[in-house]
């Protein structure tokens, strides 16, 4: 057991956490601090390792090394049954031999609480998730947000100090999603209770989480909050899977000034050495189309589509890049336009140290 | 049209092979030698010597279907902890004996128990008295839980294997320890399976008849035995067909009540 300096209000820290599988390593050196009452994301692209991070909190698979800390204690190598902690799987994974009550009812029953303590659990733990009557229902006969919403009422009944849940929207539809989304909200904040949320959706990371832990191959990307994520990625891999990026080739000149195809862009970075080759991040949003003999370069405007709110639109410049574009102002294809980004939106990053942090296709 | 068609050559199967010769055993067993209807060669089945066939018919398929159960389903629980790539080789071999002619498995069965058989040969190198087991209702039952074992292992194995370990991780995260785990989750859902083994190993078991014949030495008579020589040897199809359908009556009694607690939807997929 060891004693670890953390903020009193840490509840669970994971410390140089390594998996393999068959010898190849699923999670590498992963190591991260949550605070108690915290809605915290793991976010990433399929096959990233979320899954097998979360079954480690769990108790269901055991790190080649590190150490898992609740409370400061080593919970390392307690088995689930021994942890204060409650998993909404992927997949439901209710009995199906049991009715609704019966599921809600399992854990309560194993702890041997009073059948009055356990009626009135389960009619709360009902009323919390919207399906009061449904007690005797089987889960079969349940739709795939019911299943979900019992699958979240037989873990939250047991009252514990972390809620694991992984992917639990990911086999709904997009309006249920958005519902569920915002109900599960709700229940944080009816529980009071620290949520650690599993998702590849970075819109649902987004709205949901207090702070996001952004994975790519079994690596912490970045940790931080909703916005600071959205708008300091920091490196390309974040910036392309959090929303969508123009990602360019760039040459940091000196400071404050990159180079684009030849072309020079003032910008805010400094600490990178001279000539240096970089990552230019520039947010669609953030391309200003101008009259041509306002802009750093000029374009043709290729492609437009109208997106409910605002206007995409593809620009081929002159320097041989295509710029993705988000305006509310409509341009007819092949109009001449210029384009400019102000320095603060220019965001310039590092390039990925190995092969193997290359991007990957958020869509994957 | 086409479907129609297609069903003929089953329907007429269906027909010729099962709804004939049924009608035609119960038209037998309802009517005496000259054709005047009667009960008399069902109630047989209540005489003192049918009866006494009948009950060690019961005992024996008993017997051999609860050790089918208890050799089955630890072997599935063993399987289903054990890799993946090793459960077809494991269901393979147990199920390659069913490759062989039954007739043949038995005969060989009776050479291996018999007095002077290879078993004894066995025993008495290692200067074991030898097993006079041959010609006993033990080696009825060794025969039949050797012959069915198989249509034990796979209902069983199928239900155990097919529960997601997922269901299994659930219950660990909701406070179930192994024992646990085992009675609330592992057990009830393998139910489904344990029901169909018993059913497709206790009715064979029941009617045997070529086990008890080879094994039994001629001496012990099970139901079957009588049923097999009113036909045979007495040449009584009016009395052999009443005390078939007094046995399919009971076995019919016997899978109702086992199948009451099996779901509809759960039969096709445990018969594979
Ligand atoms: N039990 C296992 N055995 C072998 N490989 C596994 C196992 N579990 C997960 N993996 C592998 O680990 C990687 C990460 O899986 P997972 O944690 O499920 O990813 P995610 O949840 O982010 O999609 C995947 O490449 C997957 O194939
Ligand atoms: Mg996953």
């Amino acid at each position: 057991m060891e004693q670890t300096t953390m903020t009193s209000d840490s509840i669970l820290e994971l410390k140089h956490i390594h998996k393999t599988f068959d010898d190849k390593t699923i999670i590498d050196d992963l190591s991260f601090q949550i605070q108690k009452n915290e809605f915290i994301t793991l976010l990433g692209p399929s096959g990233c390792g979320k899954t097998t991070t979360l079954r480690i909190i769990g108790g269901f698979e055991k790190p080649d090394s590190g150490q898992v800390l609740f409370h400061g204690t080593d919970i390392t190598n307690y088995p689930p049954e021994k942890r204060e902690l409650n998993t909404v799987f992927q997949s439901y994974s209710l009995f199906p031999h049991m009715n609704v009550e019966d599921n809600i009812a399992f854990g309560l029953r194993l702890k041997k609480k009073s059948k009055a303590y356990i009626r009135d659990r389960i009619s709360y733990a009902l009323r919390l998730v919207n399906l009061e009557g449904f007690e005797k229902r089987r889960p079969v006969s349940l739709s795939g947000g019911q299943q979900q919403r019992i699958a979240i009422a037989r873990a939250v009944v047991n009252e514990p100090k972390i809620l694991l849940l992984d992917e639990p929207l990911g086999a709904l539809d997009l309006k249920l999603r958005q519902e569920m989304q915002h109900e599960l909200i709700r229940l944080k904040n009816e529980l009071g209770i620290t949520f650690i949320y599993v998702t590849h959706d970075q819109e649902e990371a987004l709205t949901m989480s207090d702070r996001i832990i952004v994975m790519n191959q079994g690596i912490i990307q970045q940790v931080g909050n909703p916005v600071d994520i959205y708008n300091e990625p920091q490196n390309a891999f974040v910036a392309d899977f959090i929303g969508e990026s123009n990602i360019i080739d760039g040459i940091m000149v000196r400071d404050r000034l990159v180079t684009i195809g030849g072309v020079a862009f003032p910008c805010v970075d400094e600490g990178f050495s001279p000539n240096q080759l970089v990552d230019v991040v520039i947010r669609p949003e953030d391309v200003e189309l101008v009259e041509p003999e306002n802009g750093l370069t000029t374009g043709i405007v290729r492609d437009i589509v109208f997106k409910g709110v605002h206007y995409e639109i593809q620009v081929d410049s002159q320097i041989g890049i295509s710029f993705l574009v988000q305006t509310t102002q409509a341009f007819s294809v092949g109009t001449s336009v210029g384009i400019r980004v102000i320095p603060d939106n220019i965001h310039i990053m590092n390039k990925p140290i190995s092969s193997d942090e290359q991007i990957i296709d958020k869509d994957a | 049209m086409n479907r129609k068609l297609l069903a003929a050559p089953y329907l007429v199967w269906v027909a010729g092979f099962i709804i004939i010769p049924l009608l035609f055993i119960l038209g037998k067993a309802l009517t005496t030698a000259d054709g005047g209807f009667t009960l008399q060669n069902i109630a047989a089945i209540a005489s003192p010597i049918h009866r006494k066939a009948l009950l060690l018919s019961l005992q024996l398929a008993l017997l051999c279907t609860v050790i089918c159960v208890l050799l089955a389903y630890p072997l599935a629980l063993i399987v289903r902890s054990s890799k993946l790539n090793q459960q077809s080789i494991v269901m393979f071999i147990l199920i390659l004996p069913m490759w062989m002619n039954f007739i043949l498995r038995i005969l060989a069965l009776q050479m291996l128990l018999s007095n002077n058989g290879i078993l004894n040969m066995i025993l008495s190198r290692f200067s074991i008295a030898p097993l006079e087991i041959i010609n006993t209702p033990a080696a009825i039952v060794f025969g039949m839980v050797y012959d069915f074992l198989p249509y034990m292992i796979l209902p069983v194995m199928n239900s155990i294997l097919s529960i997601d370990n997922n269901l299994i991780a659930a219950a660990r995260d909701l406070g179930a320890n192994g024992f646990h785990v085992f009675w609330k989750v592992i057990f009830p859902l393998s139910l489904p399976g344990v029901a169909s083994g018993i059913t497709m190993v206790f009715v064979p078991a029941m009617t045997a008849f070529v086990i008890s014949d080879i094994l039994g030495g001629g001496k012990i008579q099970l139901l079957g035995n009588v049923i097999e020589q009113e036909f045979s040897v007495s040449m009584d199809w009016n009395l052999g067909s009443g005390l078939s359908v007094a046995l399919m009556l009971f076995i019919l009694a016997t899978s109702l009540l086992l199948g009451r607690g099996q779901n509809q939807s759960d039969r096709g997929r445990l018969l594979w």
